[in-house]
């Protein structure tokens, strides 16, 4: 018990000391999860507006497919990315193996379907009489879709924060494509994962706070958004 | 050539016939007001005028130019006309940007839209409201910005869906007048769908009656209350009295109609042997016990059979070989003892009845 207590003593001590390890760490984390939740953003705006806006066959099944992607492995996904860039891959000539790109190529193809189907959920969400309205006022087939936006935007942005939460706080596609190269791919999660089998409790427990309390601000974030009408 | 034009515009959903043969012409600068049932059409009318649904057959030219398919036409046509929604809807965002919305979709510069905005929140007497969450605005105050919405881009036509049908007795009339307001300074053409007929006579000059997808009859309010060309319109505009009778007899415009073994007498074009409707306001009907000495050329001694007390009037009906509806006063109802069973004489003149020929 008294070990534990001083590892936490010291773990604070790393985080108000600003160590430089858990900082590197941390602020690797931060933008790895932040690149692979823009980029996912630009895919799933457009996309899920596409769906959402056009009538076509298999729309509905095209949804459930989605949905049901939320809920896939992490690991599920780092096999596959794994596949994909390994030097017999189709990806293996561009020689991404252990590297961020291929962190963030994962976590973009972890974070579609979940970004991209709250997207859609958002869009449905908006009263339908919305996109009427602008089509009386004038607008264009563009311009209804981003004023239908504009209407969803707090939703939409609660899927993007949703996405960030999920990319940060995953383990094993990381540590499968990005390797837990130290200075290179080791992230927050990854780290502790190592760091723990190995028995510094210090710099996990460290890194463990700083993740709870990223994840207490999206929480946070999400909170106020939700609250929000206007 | 009007601002609007169809040529045998028709509707169907589902197969179903929404509007048929709609033919109509509004020239710049009218007010007409579309009256009819619920159910009639009249939505479905006011949404293919403003380019937001495209009919199923028929022809629409806005200022000489057909746009009934093209949709880039359409587009720009649309945008010089402006369309207030029988429930209005405001965005999630402040009374400002909400009435700036159709001049931003126009790329207007933001001089412009401040100072036009501006002008139409103080048109709509919102000016305080400006800043404020649009969606938390009352049912009247919505519709308020609707119009101003509407209003701020300046359109060549203004489609106004049922403009109070959901607002309490106040706020109606505050919207009515603004309405009124707006038609007298602007100048705009309005096409507008109501089912109370009072308010498309208060606001409107012209007035058209659609009945189960079909114009029956354009005019101006004198017209149609007053000389409906079809019983379905004699019914809509509340004339109670509608007869099924025979011209029997023609000397000059007076007419004598046989009506169940009784003659009336009427000012009629029909010819001998027509058969027509013979359309009676309970208004325009006298009832008194004995008989009196009077101009009106109809006379007919009946027995009350009815009497039904309607606010500060009472409807007596009246068995005079055919029924006849008339209202008189509460106070004349207990003077007279118009009471059921008792003989009473209705009077009516020629000119009172109006003759419509009939099919069947």
């Amino acid at each position: 018990m008294a070990e534990l207590w001083q590892g936490l003593m010291k773990a604070i001590e790393l985080i108000v000391t600003l160590d430089p390890e858990v900082l590197e760490i941390t602020v690797r984390s931060l933008v790895i999860s932040a690149a692979s939740c823009a980029i996912t953003a630009l895919i799933c705006l457009p996309l899920g507006s596409l769906i959402h806006f056009n009538r076509f066959r298999g729309k509905r099944s095209l949804i459930n497919v989605i949905q049901t992607l939320y809920s896939v492995p992490t690991v599920a996904v780092g096999l596959f990315v794994f596949l994909l860039i390994s030097r017999a891959g189709p990806l293996g000539g561009l020689g991404l193996m252990f590297t961020p790109a291929a962190m963030v190529l994962g976590q973009v193809l972890l974070l579609v379907p979940v970004v991209l189907g709250l997207v859609i959920s958002a869009l449905s969400g908006v009263d339908k009489a919305v996109p009427e309205t602008a089509v009386a006022l004038g607008a264009s087939k563009i311009q209804v879709t981003a004023l239908t936006m504009m209407e969803a935007r707090f939703a939409i942005l609660t899927a993007i924060i949703m996405g960030f939460g999920r990319a940060i706080s995953e383990l094993g596609l990381s540590l499968m494509v990005g390797g837990n190269i130290r200075g290179f791919t080791r992230t927050i999660t990854t780290a502790i994962s190592l760091e723990t089998s190995k028995g510094d409790i210090e710099l996990s427990l460290a890194l463990g706070i700083i993740l709870i309390c990223v994840a207490m601000v999206i929480n946070f974030l999400l909170n106020r958004l939700q609250n929000r009408y206007y | 050539m009007g601002v609007i034009e169809t040529v045998n515009l028709g509707h169907s959903y589902n197969g179903k016939t929404i509007l048929k043969n709609v033919e109509l012409n509004i020239p710049r600068g009218d007010v007409l007001a579309l009256i009819g049932p619920t159910g009639a059409g009249k939505t479905m009318l006011l949404r293919l005028l403003d380019l937001l649904e495209e009919p199923s057959s028929g022809t629409i030219y806005f200022d000489g130019v057909n746009v009934t398919r093209f949709r880039n036409y359409r587009l720009e046509a649309r945008r010089r006309m402006a369309f207030v929604q029988q429930k209005p809807i405001v965005f999630t965002m402040s009374v400002y940007d909400n009435v700036a919305c159709g001049l931003r979709l126009r790329h207007e510069k933001g001089e412009t839209i401040k100072r036009k905005v501006d002008d139409a929140l103080e048109l709509v007497g919102m000016t305080e409201y400006r800043d404020r969450n649009a969606r938390l605005l009352s049912g009247g105050e919505t519709q308020r910005i609707a119009i101003a919405r509407a209003l701020v881009t300046a359109p060549e036509v203004l489609f106004l869906d049922e403009p109070t049908a959901n607002l309490d007795p106040v706020s109606t009339s505050k919207v009515e007048e603004l309405l009124a307001h707006i038609i007298q300074e602007r100048k705009t053409t309005v096409v507008m769908t109501t089912h109370d007929m009072s308010q498309g006579q208060r606001l409107a000059g012209r007035m058209g009656v659609l009945i189960k997808g079909e114009l029956q009859q354009v005019g101006n309010t004198e017209e149609i209350f007053c000389s409906p060309q079809s019983r379905e319109v004699a019914e809509f505009v509340g004339i109670e009295n509608i007869l099924n009778g025979v011209i029997i007899e023609k000397d000059e415009n007076l007419a004598t109609v046989r009506i169940d073994g009784s003659a009336i007498q009427a000012v009629s074009d029909c010819g001998v042997g027509d058969k027509v409707h013979v359309l009676l306001r309970p208004e325009d009907i006298t009832l008194s016990r004995a008989k009196e000495k009077s101009s009106a050329r109809n006379v007919f001694q009946g027995r009350i059979t009815r009497v039904a007390p309607v606010g500060a009037l009472v409807r007596i009906e009246v068995d005079c070989g055919f029924p006849l509806l008339g209202v008189v006063t509460r106070r004349s109802a207990e003077e007279l003892e118009l009471t059921i069973g008792n003989s009473v004489y209705a009077s009516f003149k020629a000119t009172a009845l109006h003759i419509i020929r009939r099919w069947n």
